[in-house]
């Protein structure tokens, strides 16, 4: 039997309950609360008619389809090969992995402008592997796969992040006795490495959802902006509002408070996921 | 004919010999530990005999057949892990059908194999738990039964008992050997502790540094354990730097080791202290429950002995005079030890 854990306020490295939690609100207020509510307070200046004909129109609604599909399709790359980019790191040794690791963050470090206009050119039909890919018949910058390619590149780290810690803590002996009971590699990974990580995965599922659900600075030089191509993302077209010509801070805000809407069900979804993936790994009692 | 056998195994991990000419038999059928303490090579051994290790030669043998180029998923081997390694995601059920399911079994023949194996450890009913709802008892019998499950030729079990708190590791010793003569099963499982080696073990293999130090049954090895090492590893023994201080070994020269068992007290408030013994003072009489732990200085001599006094008896004071006579004990020939009993 294990002692029961006595509760000792002492041996707490951060003090006090009551002067922690007000920081914690005092600064989710300035920094999130305060934001937000405000973005509610501009979109109610509207009726709730020119609220409902603003997001309905069709260049809105294509607006938010792209966005959702784009950050979809680019959040599901990004598990698959963030789980691979992990699983190297973590399971080989190879000269350069420090390297690698290291390089994993340069995505967040980088300036997303910079990788927005280098990833266009480079992938343009007159780029290095643009030019490659149009000989195929494969276009990628101003399509919508140019979209998803510049929100892969911003996602990655989130799943590759996500799921390292977990994959070096998980113990060689699961896929020992898997193997010992005679299962082959599709098994031992889909039956018991894979149940292991879904936590994980949903996790950086969600983050890396919900970076290509906002991202702007790198999808507006690929994607090419345009509405026929169905390429126009929300927070272009939020931006477009905001242009210095006619800035229309309410239809700004009003788009801006449904993506926020969208992003929150979303995320509740994944998180769900996430705690149902999870259930199995906690300790019996409490 | 052995039924596993190791023929001069060497494993080398980078500078590291974890297996030096290593050679022993199991006979089928028996229970075997592979006793030493840790880093002394007998894990590595169960790995190799699992084929999760590859020797870097030598020759292993699995029922007449060598099965060092054979996978480790085909040689008929179940393996219980230290920490059991269950499938967390998986019931108890699917833990256990994990091994039939893979061999694509009939459903209704997974189903009869499981329940059977559920009421064989006693966890009828508890197929729809998690790993995590059960207590470490109860998992430890899970990774055997998930074990057993495609019936193996052969059961490896690495320290079976680690993971279990004192008082249910005894309890769980008996069972498991129970079990494994139930079902007949050859098994070697790797323990450091000679008391669970002695209890659950038909043979025992004592590794030491890379090598097996010698190979018995519990009595053969206690009664005669060939070499120092396993003399002082299994029950208790104690070194004395010349023997001929003890009366009845006067003939032999250097070191021995005694056992406090083979010390025998007689006289001081018993009565007569016996006719061959040789007088002795009490230092310490230490009660330890059931027993006292008796410290006596030879007179004559700064050589002290231990041994122990039946705890139904009234403790001896220290400074009372006894008699004391060494019926047995092992000579030291270098690493070689020898057992020889006192002259007259």
């Amino acid at each position: 039997m294990e002692p029961k854990k006595v509760v000792n306020n002492k041996a707490r490295v951060i003090p006090g309950f009551g002067l922690s939690l007000g920081v914690v609100l005092t600064m989710l207020s300035v920094l999130v609360l305060i934001p937000l509510m405000s973005v509610l307070g501009y979109a109610f200046r509207m009726t709730p008619q020119e609220f409902w004909q603003l997001i309905t129109r069709p260049n809105v609604i294509g607006a938010f389809g792209t966005s959702l599909l784009c950050s979809l399709i680019a959040a599901a790359v990004n598990s698959v090969f963030g789980l691979l980019l992990a699983w190297v790191l973590v399971r080989y040794d190879f000269p350069g992995k420090r390297l690698m690791d290291g390089l994993i963050e340069l995505p967040f470090a980088l300036p997303t402008a910079v990788a927005g206009i280098t990833l266009s050119k480079m992938y343009s039909t007159k780029g290095v592997l643009g030019a490659a890919l149009a000989r195929l018949g494969i276009r990628v910058s101003y399509t919508r796969l140019g979209l998803v390619v510049a929100l892969v590149f911003v996602g990655i780290p989130f799943v590759v992040r996500a799921i390292q810690p977990v994959l070096e803590g998980l113990d060689r002996k699961y896929e020992e006795a898997a193997h010992m009971l005679g299962a082959g590699r599709a098994r031992t990974f889909f039956r018991v490495v894979l149940p292991e990580l879904m936590p994980a995965l949903w996790t950086g599922f969600g983050l890396a959802l919900a970076r290509g659900l906002g991202e702007y600075g790198s999808v507006v030089y690929i994607s090419g902006n345009s509405e026929k191509n169905g390429t126009q993302v929300v927070s272009y077209v939020i931006m477009q509002k905001l242009n210095a010509g006619n800035m229309d801070y309410e239809s700004a805000t009003a788009i801006a408070l449904v993506l926020l809407a969208v992003s929150f069900l979303l995320l509740l979804f994944v998180n769900i996921l996430q705690v149902r993936a999870a259930r199995r790994t906690r300790e019996r009692g409490a | 004919m052995y039924y596993v056998q190791m023929e001069h195994i060497y494993k080398h991990f980078g500078g590291f010999c974890a297996s030096n000419d290593v050679c022993f038999g199991v006979e089928q059928g028996k229970l075997a530990a592979l006793l030493g303490p840790s880093g002394s090579g007998k894990t590595t051994i169960l790995r190799m005999l699992a084929g999760l290790d590859t020797p870097n030669s030598g020759d292993i043998f699995i029922d007449g057949t060598r099965v060092n180029d054979i996978d480790a998923c085909d040689r008929g081997v179940g393996f219980v892990f230290q920490n059991y390694a269950l499938f967390r995601y998986m019931t108890v059920f699917d833990n256990i059908a994990f091994g039939l399911r893979v061999q694509k079994r009939p459903r209704a023949e997974i189903r009869e194999r499981v329940e059977e194996l559920l009421r064989l450890i006693g966890l009828e009913g508890l197929g729809r738990r998690y790993p995590n709802q059960l207590s470490g008892g109860q998992r430890q019998r899970v990774a055997f039964a998930r074990a057993l499950a495609p019936r193996p030729h052969l059961l490896l079990l690495d320290e079976p008992f680690a993971a279990i708190d004192a008082k249910l590791r005894k309890e769980l010793r008996s069972w498991l050997r129970e079990m494994i003569l139930r079902v007949g099963v050859t098994s070697i499982f790797v323990t450091h502790d000679q008391e669970e080696a002695i209890e659950v073990a038909d043979q025992i293999i004592v590794t030491n540094h890379g090598r097996i130090e010698r190979s018995g049954t519990a009595l053969e090895l206690y009664r005669d354990p060939q070499t120092r090492f396993v003399a002082q590893f299994l029950g208790q023994s104690e070194a004395l730097d010349d023997v001929r201080v003890l009366r009845g070994y006067e003939q032999y020269s250097g070191q021995a080791l005694l056992r406090p068992e083979n010390v025998r007290v007689s006289g001081g408030p018993d009565g007569a202290p016996e006719a061959a013994s040789q007088p002795a003072t009490v230092m310490r009489c230490d009660f330890r429950g059931g027993i006292y732990e008796l410290t006596l200085a030879l007179d004559g001599t700064p050589v002290t002995l231990t041994t122990a006094r039946s705890g139904g008896l009234p403790p001896l004071e220290p400074g009372a005079h006894v008699g004391v006579r060494v019926r047995e004990l092992f000579l030291c020939q270098g690493d070689r030890v020898v057992p020889v009993q006192a002259a007259g």
